[in-house]
């Protein structure tokens, strides 16, 4: 799937990466922790998540996560944004919730990509 | 190569700036993705350790075409039970920690699953050094 299947499907405003909106997206994770995300996410995947502040960029920097959307309306500060261009980390923004949003997107058939208990 | 690093106590937005540092750096001299992906990982738990659990400290990384070594020193109040530590779910942070994403009891297992080895020395009181290893393929 790639990001632009997702951006259509949820809906999402592009707050940064519109030249990446034809990358590929393997798999899902949707978690407001962080430190789950860390310990559990594949390669290619892209995060749902409703924390909005600037260690979900980090954590996507460091697992190399291609795409960040951010639930419940939740609004990035500029400094976020511009975190995010700095990076190259692709930014979509949806008013949906976050069971809303996984449920879109297992529908279309995207695939949770959380590695438990290995 | 070798690279310092100092951990600004309770600056959370800052957290993480290092291990940024040192990924950007080991991609540039060509390490592969798997290596780089696992020292960020590993660096980048301790350093947010640091800030929640022991007032910043510093952060020492060794490059050599063997291995990368990451030294974390701190002189916070020391880790009471290691052992406990070490279980995946046991978390001491505070609530407001896990209002911002961490604190999931995931840090030290994950910083060991990331690395070759790790050794820990802890005083209570006096701090905590971390030394992880990541060793490059042969």
């Amino acid at each position: 799937m790639t990001v632009q299947a997702i951006k259509e499907l949820l809906n999402a405003r592009v707050l940064n990466g519109e030249d990446a909106l034809q990358n590929e997206v393997f798999t899902a994770c949707g978690s407001d922790m962080m430190s789950d995300v860390l310990a559990h996410v594949n390669d290619q995947t892209v995060l749902i998540s409703g924390l909005c502040n600037p260690q979900v960029l980090r954590t996507a920097e460091m697992m190399d996560i291609v795409c960040v959307i951010m639930v419940r309306d939740k609004q990035p500060d500029p400094g976020m944004i511009q975190m995010a261009k700095d990076r190259n980390i692709c930014l979509l923004a949806t008013a949906l919730p976050m069971f809303t949003s996984c449920g879109l997107l297992y529908k279309a058939g995207l695939r949770g990509g959380a590695r438990i208990g290995e | 190569m070798s690279l310092k690093y100092h951990v600004t106590p309770t600056d959370f937005t800052r957290a993480g700036e290092a291990s940024s540092d040192v990924k950007n750096k080991l991609k540039k001299l060509g390490v592969s993705p798997d290596i780089v992906r696992k020292v960020a990982i590993a660096m980048y738990e301790g350093e947010i350790n640091m800030v929640i659990h022991a007032n910043g400290g510093d952060i020492n990384v060794d490059i050599t075409p063997d291995a990368i070594v990451m030294q974390l020193k701190d002189v916070g109040p020391g880790i009471v039970d290691i052992d406990k530590a070490m279980q995946a779910g046991y978390s001491t942070a505070p609530d407001d920690v896990r209002s911002l994403g961490f604190g999931a009891g995931m840090g030290l297992p994950n910083m060991k699953k990331n690395s070759d080895t790790m050794d820990i020395k802890t005083v209570l009181g006096q701090g905590t050094t971390v030394t992880m290893t990541v060793n490059m393929p042969e």
